[in-house]
């Protein structure tokens, strides 16, 4: 076996845990995205080509077939993507010996799970781009396929209120928060991003409240975690 | 044109997929100009936190009781656990017997 496919091969097997709790997750997006009103081929093409988890999650709640905020959608799905830049901003050792062309379709890969995984077992050059892309195949199929599954077999369920399934939104964004909270600096983004979103959205019609307590939250977690940086240093 | 996609729905997934590839070829074009710590590092690293409770928050303002308890099992269960799926299931299983026992 070539060096590259047993390092691709060594990452797809790493990356199987991970997999597992990826399709947890894909069937409840996909059972989520039928209750919303996305079509399977809207659902194949959104998990195919856009790829991020977090921004599928959060547009299914401004999706209204006939009336998408097509513009608000794709904004709301930049701003919680952005965080991806900081990931393929540190992938040079990984993939700068390569040409720009390999180099930058490699990044349509770029994801939590492969940048963590594959930066934890500091493999450069070759060995860690073929590793790489072991672990970014095993999640972009992972979420493609139980995605796919979830919105085929959510098709089946008449009545989701009966199952708790409008309530999977809240708790999944919910859960999906608890585990982003690492310390207390954390708390302060979500307390300022929650009150802010509360009061926009009494204020002010649409969707709004999402971008605006996200961008407020935001700032006021990094100024905090600034000023305290800065209070350190003196 | 695809079949069963209307205009509008093909508009915002393809626009997704772009803006959302641009930010993942754009970390690598301005690698060595991002800063790596500093206001603009934090920020970037507190947005997903904070777009997740903003759209958590005004949703368990506006329900009842029934999702403040499921909402309550949720924290429980994760704090107690920590395990995303098991925290996950077992607020869906908590709304659906706060609604079948309708105490509230």
């Amino acid at each position: 076996m070539s060096e590259f496919s047993s390092y691709f091969w060594l990452g797809a097997r790493r990356f199987i845990p991970v997999a597992i709790s990826i399709a947890a997750y894909g069937l409840v997006w996909g059972m989520l995205a039928g209750q919303a009103g996305m079509s399977l081929i809207e659902v194949i093409a959104m998990s195919g080509l856009v790829y991020a988890g977090a921004s599928q999650f959060v547009v299914l709640d401004l999706w209204e077939p006939g009336q998408i905020p097509v513009v608000s959608i794709i904004i709301t799905a930049a701003i919680v993507n952005l965080r991806i830049v900081m990931m393929s901003a540190s992938f040079r050792p990984v993939v700068g010996h390569l040409r720009p062309l390999p180099a930058y379709a490699s990044m349509f890969l770029m994801s939590d799970e492969p940048w963590a995984m594959t930066m934890g077992e500091k493999l450069t050059g070759p060995k860690g781009f073929a590793f790489f892309l072991g672990t970014g195949f095993m999640c972009w199929s992972s979420w493609f396929v139980s995605t796919v599954i979830g919105r085929l077999a959510g098709g089946f369920l008449r009545n989701p209120e009966q199952f708790g399934l409008d309530f999977a939104f809240t708790a999944t964004f919910l859960v999906l928060l608890l585990g982003m909270v690492k310390g207390r600096g954390d708390l302060v983004p979500i307390a300022i991003g929650g009150l802010v979103a509360i009061a926009t959205a009494r204020l002010v019609p649409g969707n709004w409240y999402i971008i605006a307590g996200g961008l407020a939250g935001s700032l006021a977690g990094a100024i905090v975690e600034t000023r305290k940086g800065r209070a350190h240093v003196a | 044109m695809l079949p069963d996609m209307a205009l509008d729905a093909l508009l915002a997934i393809f626009g997704m997929a772009l803006v959302t590839y641009a930010i993942r070829a754009g970390g690598l074009a301005v690698a060595n100009r991002l800063p790596r710590e500093g206001f603009v590092a934090a920020w970037m690293k507190h947005l997903p936190s904070a777009v997740l409770a903003a759209l958590v928050a005004p949703a368990l303002v506006n329900g009842g009781p029934d999702e403040w308890g499921a909402a309550l099992v949720v924290v429980g269960l994760y704090v107690v656990s920590r395990n995303l799926l098991l925290a996950m299931v077992g607020g869906i299983v908590g709304i659906v017997l706060l609604r079948m026992l309708g105490l509230t």
